[in-house]
């Protein structure tokens, strides 16, 4: 019997593609033979841009790499002109950060739970997530004045203290979180068909996730422990107490599920962090004109997606000579080709929904 | 801050294995393009350095040259390591591909290929664009890249 193949192209607007992406599959009946993903659609050039602006003008960039977790793109940007400088940052900023670092990753893990129930075809899931990333998203406007965009970040520290009325609001949503997250489990993570879909599909083996340099729930789902707030803990992290959640399989399943177990250990880290914080300055002593010395310096910090790193390089001017993001959400898509190799075309949404990219951050 | 970079001794040992390697006051490691290869083989399977992770590749266009940093982790030991290899010749910068080595390398090759216009050889596939149009001319992080536009403009 003669057979062939035939060529299928997802995308690039198609839902469970998150944003604007395209995979053009070659199929076999309904299995995949080659996939071979195609990103790009959003590039804006932020790279090129922030060449033209001031080490400051930056921050407003980043924001808009990873949308859902912008307090953590600002993060990773401002550590590398820090570091760079030299710039010792308050105690009481580093708390700062690490608070509304950490609201942004539950707000950006709730997407990512949600809106994967709604690849898999749950899509009330996606109803109670977005719910409750609400909450999230007034807290930190009552911090930033935004709710996507932040801009929070300083070099040498955070641009505004805490409002009073933070403090209650953050200590009733915690108190509420395990809840959300016992509710997202009963509805989702238990729920037989979301299980079917999800459990042994898309399976990355340990050796597989670090050779292709992926990070993040992605590679902590196939059990290797690689988290830099543990492994090489920046500013404040060593002083909290909380665990990494690991996956045993690396299926479709584990990935999902750490996202869940990783917002319980936000929890933790923002209710230390809540009683630790001391009083003090929230911006270090850096002039108004921010003016790097010659030089290059590469910074990371682990964001939602996975290892988001800067790599910065300064001529002296008020302006970047070259910035580079290393966005997670891109380097682990560079194994989505390879992966959906031999899985059905129902399961190429599933594994494309595990991985949780964003596409701005993708494309940058 | 604390140190994770590679102990002294062996990096010593790396110096006396490849003698066209410089070693930085700040640890970075600068290899000629003709040992790269070599070099990273050497630091991935070696298991005192066991650097099996690369993190972040990417590429800066100076004055005088184009220069490749390479971002490397040692899942095993923790130890972190920048490798850059200065590409004189930037009418034709050519570079090893490390594909072989790390799969990971390969879509921030092709990035670093799209944007700066750097071509990783020795691997199937490269050079290819991958964010910008297949037809696209020019490589927009190249300083002397012509743009439109822009606030100042």
């Amino acid at each position: 019997m003669k057979t062939e193949t035939y060529t299928l192209n997802l995308g690039p607007q198609h839902p469970s593609t998150h944003g604007v992406f395209r995979i053009i599959l070659e199929l076999d009946g309904e299995t995949v033979v080659k996939a071979t993903p195609v990103p790009g659609y959003l590039h804006r050039g932020i790279e090129k841009l922030a060449e033209a602006r001031t080490y400051t003008q930056v921050i407003p960039y980043t924001d808009r790499m990873d949308y859902m977790a912008a307090m953590l793109m600002n993060w990773g940007y401002v550590a590398a002109v820090e570091k760079l400088m030299d710039i010792e940052v308050p105690e009481r900023a580093e708390y700062v950060r690490v608070i509304v670092g950490e609201l942004s990753r539950i707000a950006s893990h709730m997407i990512a739970t949600g809106a994967y129930g709604g690849d898999i075809g749950a899509l009330t899931a996606f109803t109670y997530t977005f719910r409750d990333r609400e909450y999230v998203l007034d807290l930190l406007e009552m911090v930033s004045g935004s709710r996507m965009t932040f801009s929070y970040f300083r070099i040498g520290g955070v641009a505004a203290d805490l409002p009073e009325e933070f403090f209650p609001a953050v200590r009733k949503f915690l108190g509420e979180l395990p809840a959300m997250c016992d509710e997202y489990d009963g509805l989702i993570t238990g729920n037989e068909i979301f299980q079917a879909r999800t459990k042994q599909v898309g399976i990355i083996t340990p050796e597989m996730g670090i050779n292709y340099s992926l990070s993040g729930p992605t590679l902590r789902g196939s059990g290797v422990n690689y988290d830099l707030r543990k492994v090489r803990p920046y500013g404040i992290y060593d002083r909290f107490d909380f665990d990494v959640p690991l996956g045993q399989n690396g299926d479709c399943f584990d990935r999902f599920r750490i996202r869940i177990d990783e917002m319980r250990q936000c929890k933790r880290i923002i209710e230390q962090a809540l009683d630790q914080i001391p009083e003090g300055p929230i911006m270090a002593k850096v002039p108004k004109v921010i003016k790097p010395p010659v030089g290059d310096a590469y910074a990371e910090v682990e964001s939602s997606k996975g290892v988001y790193g800067c790599y910065v390089v300064s001529d002296g001017s008020p302006k970047p000579y070259r910035v580079h993001f290393r966005r997670p959400s891109y380097i682990n898509l560079g194994y989505l080709g390879k992966l959906c190799e031999g899985w059905k075309i129902a399961d190429v949404i599933a594994i494309l929904g595990s991985i949780d990219i964003v596409l701005g951050e993708v494309d940058c | 801050m604390a140190d994770y970079n590679i102990p002294a001794e062996l990096m010593e040992a790396l110096k006396g294995k490849f003698s066209g390697i410089e070693i930085m006051e700040n640890g970075d490691v600068i290899v000629p393009a003709a040992d790269l290869m070599a070099f990273m083989t050497e630091i991935k399977e070696n298991p005192d350095t066991a650097m099996d992770f690369l993190t972040n590749l990417t590429a800066s266009d100076y004055k005088d040259r184009l220069e490749t940093v390479y971002n490397l982790v040692s899942i095993t030991h923790g130890y972190t390591l920048t490798v850059k290899v200065k590409l004189e010749d930037k009418e034709n910068p050519q570079v090893p591909s490390l594909c072989p080595l790390w799969d990971g390398a390969s879509w921030q090759e092709r990035e670093t290929y799209d944007l700066m216009g750097i071509v990783f050889t020795g691997y199937p596939g490269h050079p290819t664009r991958i964010l910008l149009d297949d037809n696209f001319k020019g490589h927009p992080l190249r300083k002397d890249y012509q743009w439109e536009g822009g606030r100042e403009a």
